[in-house]
């Protein structure tokens, strides 16, 4: 798929602001006036950057309006649902911490889940596409939560909590990875499939429909940088887990620790999304790629 | 509504032959014509005398090739366009509401005042039977050319899709399939039509008839002809070497 900057902007900034938002409605870490307004400006920052990225992906954004609409069916819909739900469930408690100096914890616990909620919304965009079988398994969904939650602590400062969950995600990362490569032959989709005429030989590409591009290869058949992977799969697994875990776990707790570790596992965030969107095959491929 | 309907009596969509289909492109050309000049936003084209052209087209023809062990490769044209699905999972994944299917004749269609150009509709379909038009920036699919068949201001044997009408090896047939005595119906099950990614879930409700069987040789191919030609000796030898040898003969001075 595309890996369009708007989508992967979208779906890495929201989910540490959702993430970080899941951890301030536990009241973690559990500050008031100036400090509460800047871990709340960020959380908001975060997630509503995220959001208005990906408004940069329509083609017709006029009627962005409508997408709050078909969240009996959708899941991009139930997205833009959800996330409001949550941003304003947040409102009273951060207005509390902020302005009031009292705990609206009520707000918090409830806008916890909500956060939470959002990330899984988010991540089913994706997950329920049959036709892209890598992102189409159980481990995609766990894959956002754990980016949200431990980009999440990792903001809040909660540095050993960090490096435990940071540990567990990069192995969860590498084993998605590891699955995901067997997806698209497990799905049982290919060229046999795809022409109807598996049953008769071996099916190749004669003729293509077209010789331009067109939407369907731009968006759906991106191959560019699928050669440098395994190079930058290594990158994102020491940006995002191995040197994170190394320093947050290892060495003492301090503020120049959380921000080089948390800087690095940003850095690792970016580059895995890229990789998320840049290494996943669409079936539609099989009409096009020759062999 | 992108809730999809329970089940739609008529089942209204193509019946594609790839034995009869020559790849002449006749369907995309009419498609294109058609769809731009009628409902809807234009199909657009971008570029399109210059080097890098590229444009939106709701139906488009491969070709491909089926090799079989011991058989000779037979070359296929192969049609897509939308196949309007029964499971569609397009439908279902949009959030705007733009797209729908029709409960009265299961026709997959875009509202194109309701689509923002998300694309993720598009991303949901496995044909790639669906176009974002970089133009308008709305979603663009074969509308099973809803505007021609019910179309009372066209004569009668106008009122079916601009792509049946037009091809010239009648490889395109449009029908009922959901009534089991329609025409469409009678063919598919005749010739044995299949669905393309059943694996997918999606439950098209177009159909494709195979090839034909090819024929088989029932003897040994006759053997290659003998070569009649003789290397010249002698004097004609002689002249063929030495214009062998000049610069501009096969093979020789083509380094430049
Ligand atoms: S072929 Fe694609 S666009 Fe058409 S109904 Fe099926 S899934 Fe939707
Ligand atoms: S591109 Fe339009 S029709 Fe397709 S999912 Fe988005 S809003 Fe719906
Ligand atoms: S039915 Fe109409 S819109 Fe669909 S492929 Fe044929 S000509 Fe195009």
């Amino acid at each position: 798929m595309h890996p369009a900057p708007s989508v992967i902007i979208f779906t890495s900034l929201s989910g540490l602001g959702f993430g970080l938002f899941a951890w301030l409605g536990l009241g973690i870490p559990d500050v008031y006036g100036w400090s509460s307004f800047a871990v709340f400006f960020i959380a908001y920052a975060l997630s509503v950057g995220g959001l208005l990225a990906s408004v940069f992906h329509l083609a017709n954004k006029k009627n962005v309006i409508y997408s709050f609409s078909q969240w009996r069916t959708s899941w991009l819909s139930r997205e833009g649902v959800m996330a409001v739900i949550t941003l304003l469930t947040f409102a009273p408690f951060a207005i509390g911490r902020i302005f009031l100096g009292i705990d609206l914890a009520i707000f918090g616990y409830v806008g916890s889940i909500l956060a939470l909620i959002t990330v899984f919304v988010t991540s089913m965009i994706y997950t329920q596409l049959k036709a892209v079988p890598r992102w189409n398994m159980p481990l995609t969904p766990v894959l956002f939560l754990l980016y949200a939650v431990s980009g999440g602590a990792l903001m809040t400062g909660e540095q050993r909590v960090a490096g435990f969950l940071i540990a567990i995600l990069t192995l969860v990362q590498i084993a998605a990875w590891v699955l995901g490569d067997a997806r698209f032959t497990g799905s049982g989709t290919d060229k046999g499939s795809a022409t109807g005429l598996g049953g008769l030989g071996k099916v190749r590409v004669f003729e293509s429909a077209h010789t331009s591009r067109n939407y369907i290869l731009d968006e759906m058949v991106h191959v560019i940088g699928r050669r440098h992977a395994t190079k930058l799969r290594t990158i994102a697994a020491l940006t995002i887990g191995l040197f994170p875990v190394v320093l947050l776990l290892m060495l003492p707790v301090g503020h120049v620790t959380s921000l080089t570790a948390l800087a690095s596992h940003i850095v690792g965030v970016f580059i895995s999304r890229w990789l998320f969107f840049a290494e996943a095959e669409h079936v539609v491929g099989l009409y096009y790629s020759r062999g | 509504m992108t809730q999809l309907p329970a089940q739609s009596k008529k089942k209204l969509g193509l019946v594609i032959d790839l034995d009869t289909c020559v790849g002449c492109h006749g369907c995309v050309t009419s498609c294109k014509g058609w769809n731009t000049q009628n409902y809807g936003e234009p199909l657009s084209d971008i570029d399109a005398y210059g080097a890098d052209p590229s444009g939106t087209f709701l139906n488009r023809v491969f070709s491909y090739e089926v090799e079989a062990p011991n058989k000779p490769a037979q070359t296929v044209h192969f049609p897509k366009s939308c196949l309007h699905c029964e499971d569609a999972p397009c439908v279902t994944v949009c959030p705007t509401g733009a797209s729908y299917k029709r409960e009265e004749d299961g026709i997959v269609l875009v509202n194109e005042d309701r689509c923002m150009g998300c694309g993720l509709c598009a991303w949901a379909c496995p044909y790639g039977a669906r176009e974002l038009d970089f133009m308008s920036g709305i979603m663009k699919k074969c509308t099973l050319c809803v505007d021609r068949i019910y179309n009372e201001n066209i004569p009668e044997e106008d009122r079916v899709p601009a792509c049946v009408r037009t091809c010239p090896s009648n490889a395109r047939h449009f029908g009922d399939l959901g009534d089991p005595d329609s025409d469409v119906s009678k063919l598919v099950a005749e010739r044995g039509g299949i669905d393309l990614m059943p694996e997918q879930g999606t439950k098209p409700v177009n159909k494709y008839l195979p090839p034909r069987l090819k024929d088989t040789l029932d003897s040994a191919p006759p053997k290659p002809l003998e070569s009649v030609s003789e290397e010249p000796k002698g004097w004609l030898g002689w002249l063929d070497r030495a214009l062998e040898a000049l610069p501009g003969s096969n093979g020789k001075a083509e380094d430049k």
